[in-house]
């Protein structure tokens, strides 16, 4: 074999090996995950005697993200209005924009912004407050006391997370709603009154429950996979910057992909 | 009686070998010192006793029952009686030093609050604590975690205890204090202890017999005098804190 061609086939074999090894961590790490979220539904049984950590965790999606779901929610039903009202127009028929607005952000923006919203605040929090504690072998001194570490941080913060999704979309849902009205009420010319009965007729049952299913998978997806990188968090000044990093990605990707499949699921 | 038992443990990190042919027998009610340079091994040793880490071949045998591979039901009442003081502490820094030093207790509901209170401010007192109560973590200077991390492991009355540097950041005083309740210990419980450190001072305080830690394995093993008067290069540096010897800088 001349060295052109040994050269392109080990390029070619690394490739494989890399793609390979990928592969085996990515395999890995959602196996682990899948276990570990179901460890800590096994532990909801004492969800009860973690009631207290369980609020505190909400608060920390809920109440501390409040301005930038406030903001997210109120400009993103500006732009919708604006981008689809501006259309509308075309057609006489801008009134209708709200109806748009409520049907797209129920069905896919809202769960999917708040999910955006919760991936990049608080699962990155979980991960470096989880990666940290695991680095200064505090999940370690956990196992020792026979503490389960699943018990004691996964469950509430799953928990928490999941409960918490389906309240943070509804919340930008009507944020985006009122962004929506003033740009129609200020730039579309429709009037509040048009706007709302309008909107109103947007509103599907369906559409409702399939998003606040959404939310709340959404929501053990971000917590699961922001632990689970936490747990995994390998000792050293990399380890923990490394794991939230990860933990941002996948729970973004994991997002995408199980946000289409619930959407073919219910209306494919 | 043997308690715990190391038999030829060999550990690597990849390519890095930490432990090769670690040999060590601690009988009951003994207290047994490993010293060493720093990032020799000493902490990897003590965790194979807790389970923290498996040995690549080998066996460690806690009370002739063996750690490495044990079931989780197995491990878990090993553990009961077993207690470890990290050295970072470990402690949960949301939780104040009385919510801390409760956990063990606290977390299992087996014992009444009562009880439970009685027993940290029994544990705080004798670490000279009681003020830092109700602080947290974040509040306490270095020294005071490392009290508090070692009441939190006084109070589920372990038999076996593996201490972790358990002196390092401490002022002289309060060093001597901690040795010198390490050796209480012992002497009042008949607790077997394992302690890591590379505090010259209290390892010649607290150990019944000391081991220096080189090249994966224990070099020496003697009494405290035995070691002071070694004619073991590598000891001979470590302990006299000697520039020239086999020992180089890392
Ligand atoms: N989980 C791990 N993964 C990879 N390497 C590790 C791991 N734990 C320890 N090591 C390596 O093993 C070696 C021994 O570490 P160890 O913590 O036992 O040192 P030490 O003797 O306790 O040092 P010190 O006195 O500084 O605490 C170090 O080089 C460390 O980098
Ligand atoms: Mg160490």
């Amino acid at each position: 074999m001349n060295e052109k061609g040994a050269g392109a086939g080990n390029r070619f074999s690394a490739m494989l090996e890399m793609i390979g090894a990928g592969l085996i961590e990515f395999l890995d790490q959602a196996g682990y995950t899948m276990l570990l979220l179901a460890r800590s539904f096994y532990y909801l049984k004492d969800a009860p005697s973690k009631a207290r950590e369980i609020v505190t965790q909400m608060y920390f999606a809920g109440v501390k993200t409040l301005t930038v779901c406030s903001l997210v929610g109120v400009f993103t039903g500006m732009i919708l209005a604006l981008q689809t009202g501006i259309e509308l127009q075309n057609f006489g028929m801008q009134y209708q924009t709200g109806r748009l607005i409520i049907a797209s952000m129920t069905r896919e923006m809202g769960p999917f912004m708040a999910a955006i919203i919760l991936t990049a605040s608080v699962g990155s929090a979980m991960a470096a407050e989880i990666g940290t504690m695991k680095v200064y072998d505090e999940i370690d001194a956990l196992e020792m006391m026979s503490i389960s570490p699943v018990k004691f941080l996964v469950m509430p913060r799953v928990t928490a997370l999941a409960a918490i999704m389906p309240v943070v979309s509804v919340y930008i849902i009507v944020l985006a709603c009122l962004g929506g009205a003033v740009v129609a009420n200020s730039i579309l010319h429709v009037s509040f009154n048009v706007y709302i009965k309008h909107l109103y007729k947007g509103i599907h049952f369906k559409a409702i429950y399939v998003g606040l299913l959404k939310a709340f998978i959404f929501g053990i997806i971000i917590s699961g996979v922001s632990c689970a990188f936490g747990l995994r968090a390998e000792s050293g000044e990399l380890g923990v910057g490394h794991a939230t990093r990860s933990s941002v990605v996948a729970s973004f990707l994991m997002v995408l992909i199980f946000g289409y499949f619930i959407t073919a699921l219910f209306y494919g | 009686m043997t308690v715990i038992e190391f038999i030829d443990i060999h550990k690597s990190f990849g390519p890095k070998r930490v432990l090769a042919g670690f040999n060590l027998k601690i009988e009951k009610g003994e207290s047994f010192v490993i010293i060493g340079q720093s990032g020799i091994g000493k902490t990897v040793a003590l965790r194979h006793v807790a389970g923290l880490l498996s040995p690549d071949s080998g066996r460690v045998l806690v009370e002739g029952i063996q750690v490495n591979g044990a079931r989780p039901a197995a491990l878990r009442k090993l553990r009961e009686r077993m207690g470890v003081l990290f050295q970072s502490g470990a402690l949960i820094n949301w939780m104040t030093v009385a919510e801390n030093v409760a956990l063990p207790l606290s977390e299992h509901r087996r014992f009444p609050r009562r009880e439970i209170e009685r027993r940290v401010d029994e544990k705080l007192e004798l670490l000279e604590l009681s003020d830092a109560k109700f602080k947290t973590p974040s509040e306490i200077s270095g020294g005071m975690k490392k009290r508090v991390a070692l009441a939190r492991v006084l109070m589920s009355n372990p038999d076996i205890i593996l201490y972790d540097e358990p002196t390092t950041g401490l002022d002289p005083v309060m060093s001597m204090v901690i040795s010198e309740l390490i050796r209480q210990m012992q002497r009042d419980f008949g607790v077997t202890s394992l302690v890591v450190t590379h505090d010259m001072k209290s390892a010649f305080h607290v150990g019944d017999r000391i081991g220096m830690l080189y090249g994966g394995e224990l070099v020496q093993v003697g009494t405290p005098d035995e070691i002071m008067n070694s004619d073991n290069l590598v000891v001979r540096q470590f302990i006299n804190g000697e520039l020239e010897g086999p020992i180089r800088a890392q």
